[in-house]
């Protein structure tokens, strides 16, 4: 099997200058694999740096030490010490992420939201927004909030448009923060559906999720992250 | 389906060693970098960092002390700005180039109307059909949705809103390829803010046009910029993906900043 | 100002009674009013603008015994030029007969000796303020015209500097905002005097507060037309034969005034005319601006609607009723 990630001697911390120089090490010399059409279920209680890793493995976090090396465009590209551009790159084509809140842009109405990735990705506008449609509908989202920029939509309806973001495009890697965090139990249902249909085409996949029932439901393996909390304190 | 691959693509802008020094203060200090087409790059600090300064030896306003900064013409690949003669550069500042100044009465003629306003730089590069110029006008006005019924009114009578969006549209009317910002939406109330960052990054997207955006309004760049330069006491003190900067800050400034921000 | 001025008598008095009470007078100024080395120098900056055709060459204005906005630029250049053989003749507007031209041809009678006439084919030297005869020129006659604001682009561009950048680098996009603008209010280029010219395929000029009607006459014109602004301290020129545009849109081409009369006095159809209001009851006549070319016409024969009552028609005729 391709693997899509590979992690090796991954050390993060955080130096808090604005209170006094304070150094939070979060983990250290962490390696991870995820291979193509895995789905990796990161584990361990809240604090230990669930999110830290997982934005890590999307350059939003820049590590001490380490590498991640992206399969991207038949080569890889190592996220830790690539260039702006390059990280740019994997993200627009490689890597797609579901983060646990939507980031508003005024004005922007929630079909053109989800259909953007893929457009960026150069499927035809009309063709990227019939998948739009597609997954809105799927998700629940009424028709008549498509239009609608959606910095008034409830909590769960922005969570649900986060996550056709996320799945509009075919993309080889998905990293999924918490993507059924607020949502019920149909919807919850709907994106596990999405998340297996992902895992069929070979994405590979990794995610936090809290909901036992969702992470029996897709998850091929744990990864505990607390192994390598300890080596980093 | 897979995207196809990108290879590393060739600056638009170089900038290496840039120094500017005010009697015994140095207002920039040795920066270098590199902005590639179609990239938004912010550059943030509080006043007096160092970047205003930077924007006008970049846009070719003011010569460094030391340190170069090339522009890739579409003629003649990467130029020297500053070894250009003054003729070039001023060419290369209406065709090439746009500049949004932060107070709209710095970047329009007031005693022009709104329409003259735009089609200025069409004339200036040799547009000689009233039919024409008016109609890209009309066009550009749409674009950054002023109302066309104005096309003929004195900036003067316009809100400030209004003006900033006729001098983008004053700008970008003839495609130009980088447009230096000096906070766009400084002086604005925040609604009209949100209108008018809403617009630059649909242009911005839509046009394909690189541009280097200096403010010191984090949610400014958080929406239009790929990359941040923090600049601080005339230095880049940190610089990477905007996400990155604002989200795992290094430098203490930079997490000064960040953590200062008021939370709405 | 309705009377009297326009008659040769009252004039060839006044000048008598001048001349009466400083017999002198004239002695006391070197030739032509100007001292030499500032002659020489207005020459030197007429040499460098007759080579630089329609750029502004800057030069030393002194004071006249006149005010700004009267002349002061032309007479310090027709000063420098004019010598004991010319023929002087002074316009105002197209008249011989108004107080500027009447003064100033007096002055240079008197400080320069020379001999004025009304006549343009006469003339060697005209001073105009803000006409061509309509009479063409000939080779060897020099046009001096009093320029108010030598700088096209001053509207648009107050900064000094960065219009001189504009007229080095020939950056002239901003003189068509001038007509856009004209276009976009009125629906077609309303601008009717001092209206911009290309000098030369190279320097866009002023051409004084000319009626755009005589634009065309500057173009090709067989004699030396020298512009000199005593205010702004500038001076610049269009040499004989040479090549002067009005600058258009492509879809708003260039255009003379026309009317729809003939001159009332002297039947012209092709001359430049001022409206004259002649009673409170709507009454109103169309005249030639060009009063000698008028008289002239007249004295060939040539008559117009009230041509017959020609004397009381003069008589009435008040200046500068039209622009």
């Amino acid at each position: 099997m391709t693997t899509m990630i590979e992690v090796r001697g991954l050390t993060k911390s955080f130096v808090l200058h604005t209170q006094g120089g304070a150094r939070i090490p979060v983990f250290a010399d962490l390696d991870l694999d995820v291979a193509a059409g895995e789905c990796v279920c990161l584990h361990g209680p809240s604090g230990t740096g669930k999110s830290t890793l997982l934005r890590s493995l999307y350059a939003n976090y820049k590590p001490q030490a380490g590498h991640v090396r992206i399969a991207h465009g038949g080569g890889t590209v190592d996220l830790a010490s690539a260039e702006p551009w390059q990280v740019l790159e994997v993200r627009r084509a490689t890597i797609g992420y579901v983060s646990q809140f939507l980031r508003v842009i005024p004005r922007v109405p929630a079909l053109d939201i989800v259909a953007e990735p893929a457009i960026a990705c150069g499927t035809p506008a009309e063709a990227a927004r019939t998948a739009a449609r597609r997954l809105l509908e799927r998700l629940n989202i009424p028709e008549r909030l498509w239009t609608l920029a959606p910095a008034t939509f409830s909590g769960g309806e922005q969570q649900r448009v986060n996550v056709a973001r996320g799945f509009v495009h075919p993309y080889p890697i998905l990293l999924l923060d918490e993507p059924t965090a607020s949502l019920d139990a149909a919807n919850r249902q709907v994106v596990v559906e999405l998340i297996r249909e992902a895992k069929a085409r070979g994405t590979a996949i990794v995610g936090i999720f809290h909901d036992d029932e969702v992470r029996a439901a897709v998850a091929d393996r744990l990864f505990d992250i607390r192994a390598c909390t300890r080596s980093a304190a | 389906m897979t995207a196809p691959v990108r290879t590393a693509p060739t600056p638009l802008l170089r900038v290496s060693g840039l120094t500017k020094r005010f009697g015994p203060v140095t207002a920039c200090r040795s920066i270098s970098f590199d902005l590639h087409p179609g990239e938004v790059i912010g550059i943030v600090g509080e006043s007096g960092s160092g970047k205003s300064t930077l924007l006008s030896c970049l846009s070719a306003r003011q010569r460094p002390d030391a340190g170069t900064v090339e522009y890739a013409t579409r003629s003649r690949g990467l130029v020297d700005v500053y070894a250009l003669s003054e003729p070039e550069r001023r060419l290369l500042a209406r065709t090439e180039w746009g500049i949004v100044h932060q107070n709209p009465r710095d970047g329009l003629r007031m005693d022009v109307s709104a329409g003259g306003n735009v089609g200025e730089r069409l004339m200036a590069v040799g547009d000689r059909h009233y039919g024409h110029i008016r109609a890209k006008a009309e066009d550009w006005l749409r674009k950054v949705e002023l109302d066309l019924g104005r096309i003929d009114d004195l900036p003067r009578t316009f809100s400030g809103g209004m003006q900033q969006r006729l001098q983008i549209a004053r700008n970008l009317v003839t495609g130009p390829r980088l447009v230096f910002m000096d906070e766009p939406t400084g002086g604005l109330d925040v609604s009209v803010q949100a209108r008018l960052l809403d617009l630059l990054r649909g242009l911005v997207r839509e046009l394909g046009v690189a541009a280097v955006v200096v403010t010191h309004d984090l949610a400014v760049v958080r929406l239009l910029a790929d990359r941040l330069m923090v600049m601080w006491r005339g230095e880049v003190v940190e610089s990477g993906l905007t996400d990155q900067v604002l989200d795992d800050p290094h430098h203490p400034y930079t997490q000064l900043l960040v953590s200062s921000v008021l939370q709405v | 100002m309705t009377s009297g001025i326009g008659a040769a008598e009252p004039m060839q008095t006044t000048r008598a009674a001048i001349g009466d009470s400083d017999p002198d007078g004239a002695d006391r100024y070197n030739y032509a009013y100007l001292d030499e080395q500032t002659k020489r120098m207005i020459r030197r900056c007429l040499l460098k603008a007759l080579a630089v055709p329609g750029y502004q060459v800057p030069f030393g204005s002194r004071e006249m015994p006149l005010p700004y906005g009267w002349g002061t630029g032309g007479i310090q250049v027709t000063a420098s030029i004019i010598g004991p053989d010319d023929v002087l003749k002074v316009i105002d507007q197209g008249a011989d007969d108004t107080t500027n031209a009447v003064s100033i041809r007096r002055f240079f009678a008197r400080v320069a000796a020379v001999e004025t006439t009304e006549a343009t084919a006469e003339a060697t030297v005209i001073q105009t303020r803000h006409r061509i005869p309509e009479q063409p020129l000939r080779e060897g006659q020099i046009l001096v015209y009093q320029v108010p604001q030598p700088e096209p682009l001053r509207k648009l561009e107050p900064r000094e500097g960065e219009t001189r950048k504009m007229h080095a680098y020939a950056e002239y996009g901003l003189m068509h905002v001038r007509l856009y603008e004209d276009i976009a209010r009125f629906g077609r280029i309303a601008t009717t005097y001092s209206y911009p010219v290309m000098v030369n395929g190279r320097h866009v000029m002023s051409p004084t507060p000319i009626p755009k009607f005589d634009n065309p006459k500057m173009g090709g014109n067989p004699a030396v037309q020298l512009f000199g602004a005593g205010r702004e301290k500038r001076i610049y020129a269009v040499p004989p034969y040479t090549d002067v545009r009005s600058l258009d849109f492509e879809d708003h081409p260039f255009a003379i005034q026309r009317w729809d009369e003939c001159c009332a006095l002297c039947g012209a159809g092709d001359s430049y005319l001022d409206e004259v209001i002649l009673d409170d009851r709507g009454g109103r006549m169309f005249v030639c601006s060009d009063t000698d070319h008028c008289g002239t016409r007249r004295a060939r024969g040539h008559t117009g609607r009230l041509g017959a009552d020609a004397a009381t028609a003069a008589a009435a005729k008040p200046r500068g009723a039209a622009r």
